[in-house]
C-alpha cells in the first residue's frame, strides 16, 4: 500500500504488520512510549483523540496570569509573564500559553486551536486509575466499552464492506478502553520493548535503591542508558524523547491517505508531576507541541476536516505543593485542534482562584463537562443527532453539546 | 494470603496465578506434588526416536539436490513444538514445585541446542529421562540420561570408539572423553572427588559403545559391543568388567559415590534456599539422599523440613522463571503472550540455548548485571502494556500479598496510569525474588 510510507522513528523503527495494513489500515502501532489505536470507517471527517494519562496541570500548559490569586498559590510554579524571558506565549491578556507550546500558539494565532478552560470530567475521583476509565467509559461507572468505539459504530462502514470488517485487527486487547467496544477496531502488538520514561524510571530506581543486589545495577544500568541523575529528577532533559511527534507524523499521512483510517485514539505517559514539575513539564509539552504540529503538517489538505481533541483525566491541585510539583485535582484543561476547528479562542466560565473560588479548598473549580466539549465536537462533526449522543455518552442529559466549537 | 503460603507458591513454585488456590499447608500442598507420576508425561510430546528421525531426515536432504529454502526442517519443528508444550506447561502447571525440580534436574544434564543436532532431542531428554526420576533415585536419572540419545549425541559419545575394539581398529577412530569428563565434573563427583585424567580416560573407555542406531526404523539407544573397548578399566580406584554391564556398574557407583551426594545437596540448597547455602541445610539433603540411598523425593522433602527454605525470600529469579512469573502472574491467555521463548533469550537466558554443559549459573550475581537488569524494568513495561484492564493493586495482592512492603505498594498505588504502575510491581526488587 503506497500509503504506508511511514517516517522513521528516532528511536526504533515505525512498524506496523502487514495484516493490519490488508485490512484496510486498521491496526494499531507503537512508538516508544506512545500508542495509537485506529479505526477505518468510510467517511471524510477525521478525529483524533489524544489522552494524556497521569493528569496535565492545567494551569501550567495555560497558565490565567491575569488571575491575581495565581503566583500565592503556585509559587515557583509560575511562569514569567507574557513578553519576559522565557514567559508565557499570550492567549489575548487573561491566559498565557507554556513556553514549550510554541506550535500551538500558532494554531491558535490562526485559528485552528480552541482551548477550554477550567473544565473536568463528571466523575469527581481524584484516582488516574478510575478517572481515566470513567473517561474512556464516557460515563461515571466502568463500561466493557468506551465512547470513541460508539462514535465508530455509529459511523457508515466502507462500502461494499460488511459492517466493521475492514476496520477489524483481533491481536490482543492493547487498544485502550476508550476505543474498545462492539466496532470492530485495530489493536497490534509491538515485539521490540517499549521504554518506560525518566519519571517511571526514576520510581523504578526508587524501588530498587536500597536492594543490596538489584539497587546497584539498576543505577548502573540507567547511568550507561544516558539517564543521569539530572535526567531521572528532570532538571536535565532526557535525549530522544521524540516518540510521539514521530507518531504523530505517522497518524497524519495515514489519516490523509483516501483509504485510511478515520479516527485515531493516542495516549501519552508521563504527565503525573508530583515533584520537581518545572523541570518535569516542558519535556512533555514538548512532544505534545510536535506532535500535534506533526498531525498539522502530514495532514496536507485533510486537516480542513480534522478535529483533534487532547484530554486528561483531571487537572492538579492549584497550589504547589512541598516537593515544588502538583498533587491530584479537578479542573483542568482540553485542547481542540484542527482547520475543522472554530479556534483562536479560549472557551471558559472562569472561576477564579482566590479564597473560596477553588473545589474543595484545593483544586481549579470545574465549570464546564467534558462531555458537553466532546459531545460539541461529535455533533458538529458528524452531524449525529441527540439520540445519538446519548446512546454514546449515557446518563448525559445534563450535558449538552458545546455549540459552536467547529466551523461549519 | 499468608505470607507463609505466598512464600510456598513463589519459593518452591513458579508464582501465583490469580486463581491458584492458596494451600493453607504450604508444606502439605508442596509435598503432594511429589506424589504419581508427572502430570506432564500424559501430554503429547516427542521422543528420543522422533528427533533422531529427524537427524536423519534432515541429513538426507542436505545429500540431495534440495533448494534451501524448499527444505523441511524437522528438527526444528519438533523443538517449537515440544518447547512451546513445556512452556504451556509451566505457566498453567497445577504442580509447580515438581515443575521446578525438573528444570532443576534439567539444567543439572544441561543438553544444548548450541549444538544444532540436539533441537529435536532435547526436549525428549526431559520427558523421557528426567521427568519420570524427578521423585525417584537419581541414579536411575543419571543411567537414563548416559543413555539418551540427547546426551549421547550432545557430548559427542555416538562418536566415541574403543581403540582397540574392532570397529575402532577397522575405522581407525578413537576415543572421545567428552561425556565421560562432564559426567565426572557436572553431573556426578566433581573434581572435589579428586579423579585424576587416568580415571576420565578409563570411564571414557568403559562408556564406549554407548550410541544410538541412529539408521534404524525406530531409532534410539544402541550398546555397539564392536565399538567397546575390551578389558576390564579402573575408574577412582574401582574395576569394571568389559561389556555394557562395565558402564552400568560405573553409574551405580558414581550415583552413590559421598561426592556426588555432596555435591547433589549442595546445589540443591543453592537453587531453592540461598546463593551461599547454609551448611546445615547442605548436611540435612546429604544425609536425606545417604539414609534414602539417593532418592530424589526424599531429597526435595529435606529442603521443605529446613527452616532456612523459609526464611525471606533472597534468591533472584532468573530469566526463565522471571518470565514465567510474570505471565502466570497477569495469566496471560495464549492468544495475548508475548513471544515467551523470545523473551528469555532477551533477558539472557534463551531456553534450551546454555552456552555449555554446565547449565545456567544459580546466583542472583550471575543474572543481575546492570545491562541485564534494565531489560526487566523494560520488559515490565512492555508486557503492562498488554493488560489495559488489569487492576495493579489486586496483581500486586494475588502474586505477591503480604511480601509486597508498604513502600512499594504505595509506590504502585501513587502512578500515573495503570501501565505504569503494573510496571512498578512486575519491576519490583520483590517480584525479582523467589
Amino acid at each position: 500500500m503506497s500509503i504506508l510510507t511511514l517516517p522513521r522513528a528516532t528511536s526504533g523503527a515505525v512498524t506496523m504488520t502487514r495484516r493490519a495494513a490488508l485490512l484496510g489500515l486498521a491496526g494499531a502501532m507503537t512508538f516508544g512510549r506512545s500508542r495509537v489505536a485506529l479505526a477505518t470507517p468510510a467517511t471524510e471527517q477525521r478525529l483524533v483523540v489524544v489522552l494524556l494519562r497521569g493528569a496535565l496541570d492545567g494551569l501550567s500548559a495555560v497558565q490565567p496570569y491575569g488571575d491575581p490569586a495565581l503566583a500565592g498559590l503556585r509559587g515557583d510554579l509560575a511562569m514569567p509573564e507574557p513578553g519576559k524571558e522565557g514567559g508565557l506565549l499570550d492567549l489575548g491578556g487573561f491566559f498565557g500559553l507554556h513556553p514549550s507550546l510554541s506550535g500551538m500558539a500558532n494554531l491558535y494565532k490562526s485559528g485552528d486551536l480552541a482551548i477550554a478552560h477550567a473544565i473536568a470530567g463528571h466523575y469527581r475521583d481524584r484516582s488516574h486509575f478510575a478517572a481515566q476509565d470513567f473517561l474512556e467509559s464516557g460515563a461515571d461507572h466502568r463500561l466493557s466499552s468506551g465512547w470513541l468505539n460508539r462514535v465508530a459504530a455509529l459511523l457508515p462502514a466502507r462500502p461494499g464492506k460488511a459492517p466493521g470488517v475492514e476496520t477489524a485487527l483481533a491481536v490482543g486487547n492493547t487498544v485502550g478502553l476508550m476505543l474498545r467496544g462492539s466496532a470492530p477496531v485495530g489493536a497490534w502488538l509491538p515485539q521490540s520493548f517499549g521504554k518506560p520514561d525518566a519519571g517511571l524510571y526514576q520510581a523504578l530506581a526508587r524501588l530498587h535503591a536500597t536492594d543490596p543486589v538489584t539497587g546497584i545495577a539498576v543505577s548502573e544500568g540507567l547511568k550507561e542508558r544516558g539517564f543521569t541523575a539530572g535526567v531521572l529528577n528532570g532538571s536535565e532533559p532526557q535525549q530522544d524523547r521524540f516518540s510521539f511527534p514521530s507518531l504523530a507524523a505517522a497518524v497524519g499521512k495515514l489519516l490523509a491517505s483516501a483509504d485510511g483510517p478515520r479516527i485515531a485514539a493516542m495516549e501519552m505517559f508521563g504527565w503525573d508531576t508530583h515533584n520537581a514539575q518545572l523541570a518535569r513539564l516542558p519535556g512533555v509539552l514538548t512532544q505534545l507541541d510536535r506532535g500535534i504540529t506533526a498531525l498539522r503538517e502530514n495532514t496536507g489538505a485533510s486537516w480542513s476536516r480534522t478535529a483533534v481533541l487532547v484530554l486528561t483525566e483531571f487537572g492538579r491541585t492549584a497550589a504547589i505543593n512541598g516537593t515544588k510539583g502538583t498533587d491530584h485535582g479537578t479542573g483542568t484543561v482540553a485542547f481542540l485542534a484542527g482547520g475543522a476547528v472554530a479556534g483562536g479562542r479560549v472557551i471558559t466560565d472562569w472561576p477564579g482562584l482566590g479564597t473560596g473560588k477553588l473545589f474543595e479548598n484545593r483544586d481549579l473549580m470545574p465549570t464546564a463537562d467534558l462531555r458537553s466539549f466532546i459531545k460539541g465536537v461529535l455533533a458538529a462533526h458528524y452531524r449525529f443527532d441527540g439520540a445519538r449522543l446519548a446512546g454514546i455518552f449515557p446518563d448525559s442529559a445534563d450535558a449538552r453539546p458545546t455549540s459552536g466549537l467547529l466551523r461549519t | 494470603m499468608e505470607a507463609r503460603t505466598a512464600h510456598a507458591l513463589i519459593r518452591f513454585g513458579l508464582g501465583p496465578r490469580p486463581a491458584d488456590p492458596r494451600p493453607a499447608d504450604p508444606r502439605a500442598w508442596l509435598a503432594g506434588q511429589l506424589d504419581g507420576p508427572d502430570p506432564a508425561l500424559a501430554l503429547a510430546g516427542h521422543g528420543g526416536v522422533d528427533g533422531l528421525i529427524a537427524i536423519r531426515e534432515e541429513r538426507a536432504q542436505a545429500g540431495q539436490d534440495v533448494k534451501v529454502r524448499d527444505r523441511r526442517r524437522p528438527m526444528r519443528e519438533i523443538f517449537q513444538a515440544d518447547t512451546a508444550a513445556n512452556i504451556e506447561h509451566l505457566i498453567s502447571t497445577e504442580t509447580p514445585f515438581r515443575e521446578r525440580l525438573v528444570w532443576f534436574w534439567a539444567n543439572h544434564f544441561t543438553v544444548s541446542v548450541r549444538k544444532r543436532t540436539c533441537m529435536g532431542l532435547v526436549n525428549a531428554q526431559i520427558r523421557e529421562a528426567i521427568r519420570p526420576h524427578v521423585t525417584r533415585r537419581f541414579a536411575d536419572m543419571l543411567r537414563a540420561v548416559m543413555r539418551h540419545p540427547a546426551m549421547l549425541n550432545y557430548l559427542d559419545n555416538d562418536g566415541s570408539f574403543g581403540p582397540d575394539s574392532p570397529a575402532g581398529m577397522r575405522t581407525k577412530r578413537g576415543l572421545n572423553e567428552n561425556l565421560a569428563r562432564e559426567c565426572l565434573e557436572l553431573h556426578t563427583v566433581t573434581p572435589a572427588s579428586g579423579y585424576t585424567q587416568t580415571d576420565v580416560t578409563a570411564f571414557a573407555r568403559v562408556i564406549t559403545g554407548w550410541s544410538t542406531n541412529a539408521d534404524a526404523p525406530a531409532p534410539g539407544f544402541m550398546f555397539r559391543a564392536n565399538a567397546h573397548q575390551p578389558g576390564s578399566k579402573t575408574v577412582m580406584g574401582r574395576s569394571f568388567p568389559a561389556g555394557e554391564q562395565g558402564g552400568l556398574d560405573a553409574l551405580e557407583f558414581l550415583a552413590a559415590h559421598p561426592a556426588t551426594t555432596r555435591h547433589l545437596a549442595f546445589k540443591l540448597a543453592r537453587h531453592f534456599i540461598a546463593d551461599i547455602p547454609p551448611p546445615d541445610a547442605v548436611a540435612r539433603i546429604e544425609s536425606a539422599l545417604i539414609s534414602s540411598k539417593g532418592d530424589l523425593k526424599a531429597a526435595a522433602l529435606a529442603i521443605l523440613d529446613d527452616p532456612k527454605a523459609w526464611q525471606p525470600l533472597t534468591k533472584l529469579r532468573s530469566p526463565f522463571d522471571y518470565t514465567v512469573a510474570v505471565v502466570r502472574a497477569l495469566d496471560l491467555p495464549p492468544t495475548n503472550r508475548p513471544d515467551i521463548p523470545g523473551i528469555m533469550a532477551a533477558l539472557g537466558q534463551p531456553i534450551h540455548n546454555c552456552p555449555g554443559p554446565n547449565g545456567w549459573p544459580d546466583t542472583a550475581a550471575d543474572w543481575a548485571g546492570p545491562e541485564a537488569m534494565m531489560r526487566r524494568l523494560d520488559w515490565s513495561y512492555a508486557v503492562s502494556g498488554r493488560v489495559p484492564g488489569q487492576s495493579p493493586l489486586s496483581v500486586a495482592d494475588t502474586s505477591l500479598g503480604p511480601l509486597l512492603p508498604a513502600a512499594t505498594r504505595s509506590e504502585i498505588a501513587r502512578a500515573g496510569s495503570q501501565r505504569e504502575a503494573m510496571t512498578l510491581l512486575l519491576a519490583s526488587p520483590e517480584f525479582q525474588r523467589r
